[in-house]
C-alpha cells in the first residue's frame, strides 16, 4: 500500500526546498511545500478507502537495528486509531500550510519556515504510523527539533530562542521518563513491537505494568504540557502563529494523548497509572484554565486553552474512555487551531498587535474573522450541538463514572473554559476600538482554512462520531447516558459564556473592579502562580551553579586539565633530573661507561654465583 | 720451559694492567695518553685470553687474541684520525676543553 509515501512527501518538501528553496520564487516554494502535504492528505484518503479497516494493515521496510536479542524494524502499522491520527494531522496539517501563505508573505526566511514545517509534518507522520516503540520515539524527537527550529524562527529574538530553548529542554526531562519506559518494555517483553507487547501485557505483573505506564506518563507529561512539565507551552506563543495552531494546538502536543491511547493495553492492566494519569489530567485542566482567565495577550490565553484542553484528553484516557480522549483530540483540533488561526488573523489585522487590551470592537471590520472565531468559541465552550459538546461530554460522563469529583471539577473548569474564550472574544470584537492601528481584513489565502475549520467546529462533532468509528479498537465503554450530568456541564458552559458577557460587554467596569478588589489572588493568576519563577529558583539556578562551579570549575578545569597539564609537568621535571648526564664532558661520559660495564659484571657474577650455589 | 710460573700471577698481572689502563682512561687529561691507556686495557686482556688458552690447552684463545689485535689496530687508526682532527679545530689536546656538547 506504499504507506512510506505518506511521510516521505513531506520529507521530499523538506529537502527540494532545503537546497534549492533560496532560489525558488515564492509560488514555487508554495507549491513544493504545500503540495507534498496535500499529496500525503490524498495517499491518506486512498489508503483509508483502499484498505480492510478491520484489520491492522501492517508494512515491514528493513530492519534498523539488529543485535543479539534487539531486532527493531522500520514498521508502519494502520487501524482505525492510526486512519484518525493521519487525517488530523494531514488534513488540518494541509489547512494550516495554505493559510501560513498568507500569514508569512512579508515575514523573512520564507522557504525555511516551509522547510521545517515540512520536517515537522515528516516526523509527526512517523510517530503515528509507527508500530514499535522505538520509531514513534524517532518521531516524539523529531517533533521536539522541529518545535524547537520554529519556535525559535525569529533567530534574533532572544526572547524567542530563550522559549526554543526551553521547549527543548523541558520535552528532554519528559523524554528521560519515556526512555525509561522504553527499556524496562524491552526488559520485561524483550520486544518494542506494538503488537507482541500489547498481546503479553496480560500476563505481565501489575507492578512492572504500573512502573511502564507511569514512566510513559512522564514522557506524556512533557509533550503534551501536563503538570508539572507544562511551562514551555505558553513560552512556545513566540514562534509565528501558524506553528502555534499546527504544533502547540493539533498535533505535536496530541503525540502524548496518541501515545497514551496507543498502550491502552498497558493501562487497562495497571489502574494506579490509570489514575495517575486522569488526577494529572484532571488537575492541569483546571490549574491552566485558571492561569487562562486573567491573561492579557490574546496567544497566552489560547496557549493555557491548549494546556487545560488536553488535560481533558488525558482525563478521558485515565477515566477508560480511550475513545472519548481521541474524539476531544479531534475536536479540539478543528476548534483550537481555528482559534489559533483566527488570533494570527487579528494580529495580522492590527500589523501585530497582540494584547487584549489595545484591541475591541473589530466584529464590523474583519467580519470574516470574527464570525469564524466565534464557531470555534462556542465549540470549546461545549455548546450543544457543536463539537466540543459531543467529546468534552463523553469525557466528563467517563469521568462520573471513574471518580465523581474529577466530574465536577471537570465542570467547573468547562464553566473557566467559556469565561475565558468569550472574554478573549469579547475584549477583541466588541466595545470600542481601544488601539491605534487601521485593521483591515486578511487575504482568502487565510479566510478560506478559517471558513473550513469552522464547518468542522460546528458540524464535526455531530458528523465524525469517533467513538462508534475506534469501537473495535479499544474496550467498549459502557454508555450511561446520564442527562442530568449532561446538563450541568452544559450549564456551566452557559454560564461562563454569560458572566464573561456580563463583565465585559453589558458592564466593563466590572472586571477592573473584580481586579482590584481581588488584587493580591489576581496578581498571583496574572502571573501564572510565579511557577516560573519557582521553576528558576529551585531547579535552574542549582544547575547552572552546580554545571559552573562544581563540574566546570572543579572538575573539568581543576582535575581533568591539572591531571594532563601535571603529567607534563612532571615528565618535564624528570627530564630536567636526567638531563645532568648529558655534561659534554668526555671524562664523565667514562665514568659512566665504567659504572655501567661494572655492574654488568656484577649482575653476570650473581647470576653465575646463584646458579653454583643451587646446583 | 714452562715450569711452574703460576697461573695466578699471570691473571692478576692482567688484572693490575687493566686496572692501569681504567685509571689512565678516567684520570688523565690529554687525550693521547687516553688513548694509550685504552691500548694497555686490550693488551691486558690478550694477556688473559693467552694465559687460559695455554692453561686449557686449546687454540681458541690465541685466535681471539688476534682479532682483539686487529680490531685496535684498526681503533687506533681511526682514533688518531679523530684526535689530529680534533687539534686542527680546537688548537688543544685536553679533553675538559672538548665540551660545546654541554647542556
Amino acid at each position: 500500500m506504499q504507506l512510506w509515501l505518506i511521510p516521505l512527501l513531506p520529507l521530499a518538501g523538506f529537502l527540494i526546498n532545503g537546497i534549492f528553496g533560496r532560489r525558488f520564487s515564492k509560488g514555487l516554494v508554495n507549491a513544493v511545500a504545500i503540495g507534498s502535504v496535500l499529496l500525503s492528505f490524498a495517499w491518506v484518503l486512498k489508503t483509508i478507502f483502499s484498505i480492510d479497516l478491520n484489520a491492522t494493515h501492517a508494512e515491514h521496510y528493513f530492519t534498523w537495528i539488529q543485535s543479539g536479542a534487539l531486532n527493531v524494524g522500520c514498521d508502519f502499522a494502520v487501524d482505525r486509531l492510526t486512519v484518525v491520527m493521519l487525517l488530523v494531522v494531514t488534513g488540518v496539517g494541509a489547512l494550516i500550510h495554505i493559510y501560513a501563505i498568507g500569514y508569512m508573505a512579508h515575514e523573512g526566511g520564507y522557504y525555511r519556515f516551509f522547510c521545517y514545517m515540512n520536517l515537522f509534518m515528516f516526523f509527526m507522520l512517523v510517530l503515528v504510523l509507527a508500530s514499535n516503540y522505538v520509531l514513534l520515539f524517532v518521531g516524539w524527537e523529531g517533533v521536539g527539533l522541529c518545535s524547537y527550529l520554529l519556535i525559535g524562527f525569529y533567530f534574533d529574538k532572544k526572547f524567542a530562542t530563550d522559549a526554543g530553548n526551553k521547549a527543548f529542554i523541558v520535552n528532554r526531562i519528559g523524554d528521560f521518563g519515556f526512555s525509561l519506559a522504553i527499556f524496562s518494555i524491552f526488559r520485561h517483553f524483550g520486544t518494542f513491537d506494538f503488537g507482541t507487547v500489547f498481546a503479553q501485557a496480560p500476563q505481565a505483573s501489575t507492578g512492572v505494568l504500573t512502573t511502564i505506564g507511569l514512566l510513559l506518563l512522564v514522557g506524556a507529561c512533557g509533550k503534551s504540557a501536563q503538570l508539572p512539565l507544562y511551562v514551555w507551552l505558553p513560552d512556545a506563543m513566540a514562534g509565528p502563529t501558524p506553528v502555534s495552531a499546527l504544533i502547540h494546538a493539533a498535533t505535536m502536543v496530541t503525540a502524548g494523548v496518541y501515545m497514551t491511547a496507543r498502550s491502552w493495553p498497558i493501562y487497562t492492566h495497571a489502574p494506579d497509572a490509570m489514575n495517575a494519569i486522569a488526577v494529572i489530567g484532571v488537575l492541569t485542566a483546571f490549574f491552566a484554565a485558571t492561569i487562562g482567565l486573567a491573561q492579557n495577550d490574546i496567544k497566552k490565553v489560547f496557549a493555557y486553552s491548549t494546556v487545560s484542553q488536553l488535560g481533558y484528553m488525558f482525563v478521558g484516557v485515565g477515566c477508560g474512555v480511550f475513545s472519548a480522549g481521541i474524539w476531544h483530540l479531534v475536536t479540539h483540533a478543528f476548534f483550537k487551531a481555528l482559534l489559533f488561526l483566527g488570533a494570527g488573523s487579528v494580529i495580522h489585522a492590527l500589523s501585530g498587535e497582540q494584547d487584549l487590551r489595545q484591541m475591541g470592537g473589530l466584529r464590523h471590520k474583519i467580519p470574516w474573522t470574527f464570525w469564524t472565531m466565534m464557531c470555534a468559541a462556542v465549540a470549546i465552550a461545549g455548546v450543544p450541538p457543536f463539537a466540543g459538546f459531543f467529546s468534552k461530554d463523553a469525557i466528563l460522563l467517563g469521568a462520573y463514572e471513574h471518580a465523581p469529583w474529577m466530574y465536577w471539577l471537570g465542570t467547573l473548569t468547562a464553566g473557566l473554559t467559556a469565561f475565558y474564550v468569550f472574554r478573549a472574544m469579547f475584549l477583541t470584537f466588541f466595545g470600542g476600538y481601544r488601539g491605534h492601528e487601521h485593521p483591515h481584513e486578511s487575504s482568502p489565502v487565510m479566510l478560506v482554512p478559517l471558513a473550513v475549520l469552522a464547518l468542522l467546529s460546528l458540524a464535526g462533532g455531530a458528523l465524525f462520531k469517533v467513538p462508534d468509528f475506534l469501537a473495535s479498537v479499544f474496550p467498549v465503554m459502557q454508555e450511561h447516558g446520564n442527562p442530568t450530568l449532561m446538563y450541568i456541564s452544559v450549564a456551566a458552559g452557559l454560564a461562563g459564556i454569560f458572566l464573561a458577557w456580563l463583565m465585559y460587554v453589558a458592564r466593563p467596569a466590572m472586571a477592573d473592579s473584580v481586579a482590584t478588589g481581588l488584587h493580591g489572588l489576581y496578581t498571583w493568576v496574572l502571573n501564572k502562580y510565579y511557577v516560573d519563577e519557582i521553576y528558576d529558583a529551585a531547579v535552574v539556578r542549582p544547575v547552572i551553579n552546580g554545571s559552573r562551579v562544581v563540574l566546570w570549575k572543579g572538575v573539568d578545569a581543576g582535575l581533568i586539565d591539572g591531571a594532563a597539564n601535571g603529567v607534563g609537568s612532571r615528565a618535564r621535571d624528570i627530564g630536567s633530573v636526567l638531563r645532568l648526564m648529558q655534561s659534554g664532558s668526555i671524562r664523565s661520559y667514562a665514568t659512566w661507561v665504567l659504572f655501567g660495564s661494572v655492574l654488568v659484571i656484577v649482575a653476570m657474577a650473581a647470576q653465575w654465583f646463584g646458579e653454583a650455589v643451587l646446583r | 720451559m714452562m715450569n711452574e710460573v703460576p697461573i695466578s700471577w699471570f691473571l692478576t698481572l692482567s688484572a693490575v694492567l687493566f686496572a692501569l689502563g681504567v685509571a689512565g682512561f678516567l684520570f688523565r687529561r690529554n687525550i693521547i695518553t687516553v688513548f694509550m691507556s685504552i691500548e694497555l686495557m686490550l693488551n691486558a686482556v690478550n694477556l688473559s685470553f693467552i694465559t687460559f688458552s695455554y692453561q686449557l690447552n686449546q687454540v681458541n684463545g690465541h685466535l681471539f687474541a688476534f682479532f682483539v689485535m686487529v680490531v685496535a689496530a684498526a681503533e687506533a687508526a681511526v682514533g688518531l684520525a679523530i684526535i689530529l682532527t680534533v687539534f686542527k679545530n680546537r688548537g688543544t689536546l685536553n679533553i675538559d676543553d672538548v665540551n660545546s656538547m654541554k647542556n
